[in-house]
This record gives structure tokens, C-alpha cells and sequence, in this order.
């Protein structure tokens, strides 16, 4: 408990960090914040006094009613400004915030290392950044707005109440935790009945979405009418459980409203008793019974607002914690300028491993000449990528060094490493935008005619002619509507663009028909003359003709040489050779 | 939206009572100024204090009385709303169900999912929160402006001027802010997406060092996005200040007018201030009433949406030939087939002609996109040809009823799905009185008996969703053994052999050729060794068949069919020449 206390104050801290820029206006709102609490407090005393010159009959004083309305008039249009003026400051503090805040939290993301982004699901982060940090403004403005004044207008009332009569507000005093409790009773008695309909909302859910994705097959198995038997019957208990809860909640308010009734009532009978004895006026009767209504609301108010505003700080403790994620090391800073490798790639005693208890690469070397054609092979999630993410520096070594030309990469910017070396992954990946966009993602700045030329060098052209609009079509993220074969050519196109001197190839497998794949095979084949490249090898022809052959398994490289050198050894390479290509 | 109202039939009574008795509440706060009134000029001024006392009963009895009605208000709208929901959901469920595969690839999954979930909460929500606060808002507001008629005629006036004034504001100040708010959640989404692709880009957003340029890009949206918070916020933070001014501007003609009555003896003291009060429960329910049309608006969006669901019919019409026992559909015969889905620009199919006979092997082979897929999709009829016929047995598809003709068609799809439940719950798919030994036999066919027993709970082992817990080999054999437990007419592997090595490819497909009830076989796949010894071979390129008969004659013939096969077989050649 203590622990999320001190947690929580954490937080809080830092949050008001991001508000400190903003303090002037803060301040000045909570300034505003009195001036209208006082201000709404005093209005229905002046009625009061007002009512009080209405007495009977030929007793009403005029002189001093219209003054007493005039003060009115000028209270209200006081008010109703300083109250206008408060929700824009608060708007401003709370919305400026929130963006420098998701503006930070972005920021980050790009210094984040991918072992971060590997080890968290997209939607996780997604959560934090837009929903955790929208409740967050939530919270916030209602803190701002709410509480404060809250809190205000409750000390106000009970002040006001007290100069008015200290007897009536002990009354108000002890009547309105009632009004607490009985809220508090339902939350707490409704939870486990939530609790229930969530689950089973869950598991509807779950159901909707099996079924929903599989419709096809759910029709073509005739299954329709067992599928809506088993929809139906958890849609009965979804409704049972949802009445409950739904019923109860609702309750709430009427007993709220009961309670605020009672407290009404009371201070009716021991006003009235104190009218008819002459200790109060009719005007001050009237005020009170104004004040009774207005003095329990803040109550449930800030019940809510509390829950609000703790939620809201566990949202942004969430959004804190992406935040204060270490970064990937800093890129040296008199890092040493490095355009144009010639491609040399020197692998000195490398060792790595995503967790200390599994080690994966170790003592590995290697070197490999400019124009040099490294094949990867070994069976499927043994780690080839691992060798790509060492590479582009995705993941940094353990021990050991990576050299480009002689510069260890450690000592190279990551921007100077990475635009040397041109990636295509099978797992292929397109941004939201054009097909133009996408080809001159490296090189925004490259002509119409560069861009054509890419797209014919990696067969894309021809496809991309005949979409709706050309090269201006529009693609969602991920190439909606596009065919797993024309998303990598477009890949393959975008590397094509800017040919730097190193490349890393991962070769197409099943997903895509033999005929397309040749067509790739040639695009490949045309980016790497002259160049050093890495290619994640399945076809025996690239193995073959590769200048070295890692053999991978189980995340280590258990073999390397060339195709001969390593069926004469006889080991794990002539194994898969056999197996896979031989029959 | 207006559609959706016929499935709240059967609530009827619930849907009277609700507002009713919320009405009902709500006239029992209206008499409380009356009884203030009342215990000013008869208790107070009249020196009557057991008046006094008998007049703050009479209060805590309307708000007793007021309670219970409030509770059965609550409780007859939360049934009408959740037995709703609970239909609506059932009747889009069947609904969906209902629509061909055409509608379904138009609508999305997500969208379906979204429609089924968030969507009817909210309206469930909007139509509990109608019944309880829709009638009870105005009937409080105008029933203040009623009151106040019956005190006083010329006060009462200024009631209905308020009135009018008030909802001038409140309602133009939610119709400027309704599209703002709704264009806020369209930026909102479009930095979502911005953060959705710089997470699933990473690898490539880094390869290409657009970090900056993304943050850049991130930025921009959020700027956008924090101005129009601020506008939408600067109009609607205007509500307040201006109906509080309003109100209070009443109160003062209201207090200034009863002066004047009250000096010319035609109101007392008490009845200004039951006017005062009633002034102040106007403000009260108008802020409310605000507050649900705009959560109404929303609920109205959601049910429109799903409206729109439900108002999709399916393009297919069903036919009405059952086939009997003793009339096989296994004979296939496509006339001159064309086939273009909703909204495609070129045909996926074009004037495919060929047929076959009961029990034999079909190989079709391509490349991707080249349409094997969308031809054997016509045989069940998850789409029906554009042009030309698709006939079993003799009889087009279309004029067969479709639970039948699916019934004597089994498909093993390229997705190897299986559902939560257990093995057995999953083949019995197929069909639902199989015995045990027709699963077993089913199982020995599909190569898949030693996954089942390797297996600790055999045929009772459970299934995960989407049979997470199965190896993607494990998952394809079973639901091979899924279709065959159908013991099909027809039987469709497409592309189902691909995460199968040569070997249990090839007892596979031996083994489908020794059923006793042997199926006519489609075996589509881009694999040349897995149609290499099928009756018919048909090779597909770009929708339009490339070639037509056996291996060997394909090998001699077909273009395209030669290089489909050298491209694979290269590998063994090299291999045996190495």
C-alpha cells in the first residue's frame, strides 16, 4: 500500500514536471477557480437578501432590491467570464501536456533498442501511446476542473453556511455522509457483478471473433446453425449477468438522490422551525435551501473525480515507464564520417545472446571481401535472423566486433552504418502512402525517371502500371490488396533505388508461386553484382555460387566454408544438403 | 437506426413503464417547491408550526415515493435495453451468417467484430439511458414552466422566454461541436496509425534511418490534433458561462417581476421563491438533457451502422434441388467459367472450360494470383460465376440448395484453422454423427493418426483458438481429416499439402486414391510433384487455362507448365549432376 503511495507521488512529480511550463496558466485558473466558487456561493445569498425585501404588500423595499440586483447582475457576468476563462486555460494546460508528453513517449520510441520492440506486442505500445495517454488528459482536466472547485465549494458552503447558521449546517454536516455510504454500498456490492459480465462479455468475444474470421469455413462445413446454438447460449447468460449489473449500478443515483432529499428535508423542517422563531430570515431560508442542493453534489463529484484522477496516474505511470525504457547506446559523438564502404565486412570473435542463460553465437570470425556473396542456410528458426540483427545493428554484440572497411560499427553512427547496407526482408513490409512513397522511402528526394528505372530493375513496373492509379495508388500499412509476391518486389524496388555497396537478402519461400520467385531471384541477382551481400539462402543455386556458406542451427553457426569444402566434411551441411535437395 | 427499433418488440411494456415511472419521479421533485411555498406562507408567516412539521413529512415522503418509482423505472429500461442488445446481437450473428462470401470480403472481419461488440453496448447504453432521462428531462423542464403558469401568469412568462433562450444555446453549441469532436477522433486515429507503423516498420523505418522523419511526421499529427482540441474545447466551454447567465438574468427579471406582484398583493413571498427554486431545477435537467443527446448522437452513429449490416442482403440466391442419396455429385463440369469479384478491375477467371469424371484426381497448377484458388471456390459456390456454369452431377450449383450441396463437398482451405474445443469436436465438423472408428479412419487417411496419439488426451486432447497448441503440419493433417470425415462427393485440397514433406505428401495422396468411396479430388498446389500423377492436370495462368491434360502431355505441350516444373526440378537435376 505504501509502496503504491510512494509510487503514485512518483508520478505525480512527474507529471507536474511536464506542467511547469504551463504554471502561470495553472495558476491563474485556480485563481479563477476561487473567484467563481466565492462568487456562485455569494450569488444565492444576494437572492436571498433580495427575497427579503419582498415581503407583503406595501413592504417591499425597491431602493434596496434594485441594488441588491444590480450586485447580482455583476456577480454573474464576473462569474460566467472567470468561468470561461478557466476552461481555457485548463484546455490548454491539459492538451499541451498530453502532446508534449506523446511527443516525448515518440521520440523515445525511435531510440528504443529492438530488443524493446521484439519482447512488447505493437498493440501493447499502441495502448500506451493513444488510449492510457487520452485517459490520462481525461483525468487530468477533470482534476483541474473539477476538483479543485470541488473542494472549494464545499469549505465555501460550509463557511457560508456557518455565518448564516451554525445550527442548520451541523444538521447538513451530519446527513450527508449517508449519501456517501449508500454509494460507496452499490460500487462495492456491484463489482463482483461486473466482474462477471466482463468475463462473459470475454468470452463472447472470443467467439465473435473465432467465428467471424472463419465464417468461410463455418459455411462451407454448413456449420451456421450450430455456431448461432453456441452464440446464443452465451448470449442468454451475457443478458442475465448484464440486467444484474446494469440494474443495480443504476441504482446510484435514485439512492443518492433519496439521501440529498432527506438532507433537503432537513434543513427545510430546522430552517422553517427557525424562521417561525425569527433567528432567520426567509431570504437566508431560501439561501440555505439553495446551498443544501448544491453542498452534497461535490460529494459524488469528487468520489468520481478521485477514482479518475488515480486512474489517470496509473496511465500515466504506463506512459512513464515506456518512457524511462533505457534507449539503445548513444551513437559515439566524434563517430567519424563513413559514406560509400567498399563493402569489406570483417566479423572478429563475435558472441551474443538475447538472454544470458541461452548463449547463442559464440567466438565467431569471419571476413568477407567486397563483393563477396555470404549464403546463411540452416533449418527454419535457427536463427538466421539473428545474423541480420547483428548487421544493421539492430542488437548490439556482446563481445567481440563487427568491422566495415576496417571501422568497428560500434564507433560508426548507426545512420552512417545503415545507409550502407540495403535490406530486403521476407517478411515484407510497406508504409501507409503511395507506391511513389514507398519506392523512395530511401531517397525522397529521388527523380521520376530514378524511380521507374527501380521499379523495372526489380519487375515491379509492369503491376504497378496497372493499378488504379500507377505509381500514386494509395496503399494502406502492410499492402492491403497487394499480393505477398508484389510486396516484396516493391521492397525489392525501394533497396534498388538507392543499390548501397552491402546488402542483406532474405529469399523468398513458400508464400510465394515458383514463377514470381525467379523473377525475384533475377532482381536479386542484378542489386548484388559487385556488392558485398547476405543472403538467407533456401534455393541450392544461390548456396552454390555463394563465396561462403554459414551453416546455422539452433541459433549458432555450427559450420562455414564453401559448398565443397563442407559436403567433404561431412557434417550437419551434407546432412541438410542431402535431405532437402538431393532425395 | 430506425430499423433496429422492431427488435425492442416483445419490450413494449417496458418501454411504456420506464419513462412512465421516471415521469413519475420526476413530478413528485416538481411538487417540492410548491411544498416549500407552502411552509413559508403557512408554517412561517402564519406562526403554524405543526404545519411546518407535516409539510416536511409530506417531503421526505415525495422523496421516498420518488425512489421507488426511480427503481422500477431502472429496472423495467435496463431490461428493455439488455434484451436488446441480447437480440440484436443474435439477429446480426444470423445475419452475418446468412451473407455469401462476396459481402463478407466487402464488410472485413474488423469491421464485423467491431459491429457485433462495441457498437451494440452502445446502444444498448443509448436506449437504457432514453428510456430512463429522455422523457424525464423535458417533462421536469416543462413541467417547472407548467408550475409556474399555475402561480403566476407573468412570471411564468419569463419561464417560457428561459426555456426557449436556453435551448437555442445548448442545442446550437452541441450542433457546432458534434462534426468537431467527430474530426478530433479521426486525427486521433491518424496518430494511432502513425504509431501503429512505426512499430510494425521498425526494422525497416531504422534500415532506411527515417527516425526523424517519423517524429517529424508524429509531431505534425499531434499538433493538429491538440488545435482542434482546443477549438472544440473553447465552444463547448461556452455552455456553461452562458447558461449560467441566462439563468441568473431570469432569476433577476423573475425576483424583480414578483416584487412588483407581490407589492400589488397578487403573489406572496413563498410563491417567489417556488419560482426561484423551479428556476434553479431548469438548469439542472437542461444540463443532463445536453449530455444525453450527445451520448444518444453516438448510440444513434453505432445503430445506424449496424442498421447498415443488417440491410446488406447476400448476392446469391439459394437454389431449391436436394439431391438424393443415390444422385453422386462427383462429376465436375465447368462451361466456359468467368469469374469477377465486387470491385476488382479484371476478371480472376476467364472462360475456363474442362470436366471430369466421379473419383478421378484434378491437379490445378500456377503461379500466384493466377485464379486455382477462385476455381475450386466455384464448386461449393462461395462465389457465383459472372459468367458461363459450374455443373455437379448434371446440375448447375446455383439451382442446388446450398446446406446440401456443402454437404457433399469437402475443402481443406491453404489457412490450417481448428477451433477451441477438442480434436474430436473439430472433426466432428465434418460430420456430427461420425463414430469414433470413422474419425480414426478418417485420421489414418490424413497421415494424422500419430498426431493424435501423440497426444496424452488422444481424440479428447483440447484444441486452443485457432489451434495454437498444434505444429502448423499437425494442424494441416487434421483438418484434411476434418474434410474426410465428411466422406465427400467432392474433396478440395487447396494448396493444404504445403508444411507436408515430399513423403507424407505422397502416402497422403496414395492414400486418398485407395478409399473405398473414392471422392473426386481437386489437388490444387505449386508444387509440380504434388499433381504430377493426378488424371487431369489444369494449369492456370492469369485466369485463363494455359493447358489441359496429363504430365507427360503437359510436359511435351504446355509452355508454361515446363517452366512451372523446370524451376522446380532444377534443384534434384543439379543435384544429381553434382
Amino acid at each position: 500500500m505504501r509502496k503504491d503511495h510512494a509510487a503514485q507521488h512518483a508520478t505525480l512529480l512527474r507529471v507536474m514536471r511536464y506542467i511547469r511550463p504551463h504554471l502561470l496558466k495553472l495558476g491563474v485558473s485556480l485563481l479563477l477557480a476561487l473567484v467563481t466558487v466565492a462568487l456562485t456561493l455569494y450569488v444565492p445569498i444576494l437572492i436571498g437578501r433580495a427575497i427579503d425585501c419582498i415581503v407583503s404588500p406595501g413592504h417591499v423595499d425597491f431602493a434596496l432590491l434594485k441594488s441588491t440586483l444590480i450586485t447580482i447582475g455583476a456577480c454573474i457576468a464576473l462569474t460566467a467570464l472567470a468561468q470561461w476563462a478557466q476552461s481555457e486555460l485548463n484546455n490548454r494546460v491539459t492538451y499541451d501536456t498530453v502532446r508534449d508528453i506523446r511527443r516525448d513517449a515518440f521520440a523515445h520510441l525511435q531510440q528504443l533498442p529492438l530488443k524493446y520492440i521484439d519482447a512488447h506486442p505493437t498493440g501493447e505500445t499502441v495502448s500506451r501511446m493513444i488510449a492510457d495517454v487520452d485517459t490520462f488528459a481525461d483525468g487530468l482536466l477533470m482534476g483541474f476542473t473539477q476538483l479543485f472547485s470541488g473542494v472549494m465549494t464545499i469549505l465555501g458552503t460550509l463557511v457560508f453556511m456557518v455565518t448564516l447558521s451554525p445550527m442548520i449546517t451541523l444538521v447538513v454536516v451530519l446527513v450527508t455522509p449517508i449519501s456517501l455510504l449508500v454509494a460507496n454500498f452499490i460500487a462495492k456490492s456491484t463489482h463482483d457483478m461486473f466482474v462477471l459480465q466482463s468475463k462473459t462479455r470475454g468470452e463472447q468475444t472470443a467467439l465473435i471473433d473465432e467465428a467471424m474470421n472463419e465464417q468461410k469455413l463455418v459455411q462451407a462445413f454448413a456449420r451456421e446453425d450450430e455456431t448461432l446454438a453456441q452464440f446464443d447460449e452465451i448470449n442468454e447468460r451475457l443478458r442475465a449477468c448484464s440486467l444484474r449489473a446494469v440494474f443495480f449500478s443504476s441504482l446510484t443515483n435514485p439512492c443518492t438522490r433519496f439521501v440529498n432529499s432527506l438532507v433537503y428535508a432537513a434543513v427545510a423542517l430546522t430552517g422553517a422551525l427557525a424562521a417561525a422563531s425569527g433567528s432567520l430570515t426567509i431570504g437566508g431560508l431560501s439561501s440555505f435551501l439553495s446551498y443544501a442542493n448544491q453542498y452534497t453534489k461535490p460529494f459524488n463529484e469528487i468520489s468520481g473525480v478521485i477514482t479518475e484522477v488515480q486512474n489517470a496516474l496509473a496511465c500515466a505511470a504506463r506512459i512513464f515507464e515506456l518512457i524511462d525504457e533505457p534507449a539503445q547506446t548513444p551513437d559515439p559523438e566524434n563517430a567519424e564520417p563513413f559514406e560509400h564502404a567498399l563493402g569489406e565486412v570483417v566479423i572478429d570473435d563475435v558472441s551474443f545472446s538475447y538472454t544470458p542463460e541461452r548463449p547463442l553465437i559464440e567466438d565467431f570470425s569471419l571476413r568477407v571481401k567486397p563483393g563477396q556473396r555470404v549464403a546463411i542456410v540452416g533449418p527454419t528458426g535457427c536463427g538466421k535472423t539473428t545474423m541480420i540483427n547483428l548487421l544493421m545493428r539492430f542488437y548490439d554484440v556482446n563481445s567481440g566486433a563487427i568491422s566495415v572497411d576496417g571501422h568497428e560499427t560500434r564507433f560508426l553512427t548507426r545512420r552512417c552504418l545503415r545507409r550502407n547496407i540495403g535490406m530486403v526482408l521476407q517478411d515484407t513490409w510497406l508504409a501507409s502512402g503511395t507506391i511513389r512513397d514507398n519506392i523512395a522511402m530511401g531517397k525522397p528526394d529521388a527523380s521520376e525517371a530514378d524511380i521507374i528505372a527501380a521499379a523495372k530493375a526489380a519487375h515491379a513496373h509492369g503491376f504497378i502500371r496497372r493499378l488504379p492509379d500507377g505509381y500514386n495508388t494509395v496503399i494502406r500499412e502492410n499492402g492491403e490488396g497487394l499480393s505477398q509476391g508484389q510486396k516484396q518486389l516493391l521492397c525489392i524496388a525501394r533497396v534498388m533505388l538507392c543499390l548501397p555497396p552491402i546488402l542483406i537478402l532474405d529469399e523468398a519461400t513458400s508464400s510465394i508461386d515458383t514463377r514470381t520467385e525467379l523473377r525475384i531471384q533475377d532482381a536479386f541477382a542484378k542489386m548484388m553484382q559487385g556488392r558485398t551481400s547476405f543472403i538467407v539462402a533456401h534455393r541450392l543455386s544461390t548456396i552454390r555460387h555463394a563465396d561462403v556458406i554459414l551453416v546455422m542451427k539452433d541459433g549458432r553457426v555450427i559450420e562455414q566454408g564453401t559448398h565443397a569444402s563442407l559436403l567433404a566434411q561431412g557434417g550437419f551441411y551434407s546432412e541438410l544438403y542431402h535431405a532437402q535437395f538431393a532425395q | 437506426m430506425k430499423k433496429l427499433f422492431v427488435y425492442l418488440k416483445g419490450y413494449g411494456r417496458e418501454c411504456v413503464l420506464a419513462p412512465l415511472f421516471k415521469m413519475l419521479e420526476a413530478s413528485f421533485e416538481l411538487f417540492i417547491p410548491l411544498v416549500v411555498a407552502s411552509i413559508i406562507d403557512g408554517g412561517i408567516l402564519g406562526g403554524d408550526r405543526a404545519h411546518i412539521v407535516r409539510m416536511v413529512l409530506v417531503m421526505a415522503a415525495l422523496g421516498f415515493v420518488g425512489l421507488a418509482s426511480a427503481v422500477t423505472a431502472q429496472y423495467f429500461a435496463a431490461k428493455a435495453a439488455i434484451g436488446f442488445s441480447a437480440r440484436l446481437r443474435h439477429v446480426l450473428m444470423a445475419h452475418i451468417q446468412s451473407l455469401s462470401y462476396t459481402e463478407i470480403d466487402t464488410l472485413g472481419t474488423s469491421t464485423l467484430i467491431t459491429r457485433m461488440t462495441s457498437d451494440v453496448n452502445q446502444v444498448q447504453t443509448g436506449v437504457n439511458m432514453c428510456l430512463r432521462l429522455l422523457m424525464r428531462s423535458p417533462f421536469v423542464v416543462f413541467g417547472a414552466m407548467v408550475m409556474a403558469f399555475t402561480i403566476d401568469f407573468d412570471c411564468a412568462l419569463i419561464f417560457a422566454g428561459v426555456i426557449a433562450v436556453l435551448c437555442i444555446i445548448v442545442f446550437s453549441i452541441m450542433l457546432a461541436t458534434i462534426p468537431m469532436y467527430r474530426r478530433v477522433q479521426g486525427q486521433l486515429d491518424s496518430v494511432t496509425s502513425a504509431t501503429r507503423e512505426n512499430l510494425n516498420g521498425v526494422r525497416v523505418l531504422r534500415a532506411f534511418c527515417k527516425e526523424d522523419a517519423e517524429a517529424e511526421k508524429f509531431n505534425k499529427r499531434t499538433s493538429i490534433l491538440t488545435r482542434m482540441q482546443l477549438a472544440v474545447g473553447r465552444v463547448s466551454a461556452a455552455m456553461n458561462p452562458l447558461t449560467y447567465v441566462v439563468i441568473n438574468a431570469a432569476v433577476i427579471l423573475l425576483i424583480y417581476t414578483g416584487a412588483l406582484r407581490v407589492e400589488m398583493g397578487s403573489l406572496t413571498q413563498g410563491e417567489v421563491v417556488a419560482l426561484y427554486n423551479y428556476m434553479s431545477q431548469i438548469l439542472v435537467e437542461l444540463v443532463k438533457m445536453a449530455n444525453l443527446i450527445i451520448l444518444l448522437t453516438k448510440a444513434w452513429a453505432c445503430g445506424d451502422r449496424i442498421a447498415s449490416v443488417l440491410d446488406i442482403r447476400s448476392s446469391q440466391q439459394d437454389g431449391t434441388c436436394v439431391p438424393t442419396a443415390d444422385m453422386p455429385l462427383g462429376s465436375v463440369q465447368f462451361d466456359n467459367v468467368s469469374l469477377l469479384y465486387k470491385g476488382a478491375g479484371a476478371e480472376s477467371l476467364d472462360g475456363i472450360t474442362f470436366s471430369v469424371h466421379p473419383g478421378q484426381t484434378v491437379g490445378v497448377i500456377g503461379g500466384t494470383g493466377c485464379g486455382k484458388t477462385s476455381l475450386v471456390g466455384l464448386i461449393p459456390r462461395f462465389y457465383d460465376a459472372t459468367e458461363g456454369r459450374v455443373l455437379l452431377g448434371g446440375t448447375d450449383v446455383r439451382s442446388i440448395r446450398k446446406e446440401a450441396l456443402r454437404e457433399r463437398i469437402a475443402i481443406v482451405p491453404q489457412k490450417a484453422v481448428l477451433f477451441k474445443g477438442t480434436i474430436r469436436s473439430n472433426l466432428l465438423w465434418g460430420n456430427a454423427n461420425a463414430t469414433d472408428e470413422e474419425l480414426h479412419e478418417a485420421l489414418r487417411i490424413a497421415q494424422a493418426l500419430d498426431v493424435v496419439n501423440a497426444k496424452p488426451g488422444r481424440l479428447d486432447e483440447p484444441v486452443e483458438q485457432g489451434g495454437r497448441n498444434f505444429s502448423g503440419g499437425q494442424r494441416q493433417r487434421l483438418t484434411i481429416a476434418r474434410a474426410l470425415v465428411k466422406r465427400p462427393d467432392i474433396l478440395i485440397l487447396d494448396d493444404s499439402a504445403s508444411a507436408l514433406d515430399y513423403a507424407t505428401d505422397a502416402s497422403l495422396r496414395r492414400a486418398i486414391r485407395e478409399m473405398d468411396h473414392r471422392p473426386t479430388t481437386f489437388i490444387v498446389s505449386q508444387r509440380a510433384s504434388s499433381v504430377r500423377y493426378a488424371d487431369v492436370i489444369i494449369v492456370l495462368e492469369d485466369g485463363r487455362t494455359a493447358g489441359v491434360g496429363t504430365h507427360e502431355e503437359l510436359l511435351a505441350s504446355c509452355p508454361v507448365y515446363q517452366e512451372i516444373y523446370a524451376s522446380q526440378y532444377e534443384a534434384e537435376e543439379v543435384a544429381q549432376h553434382a
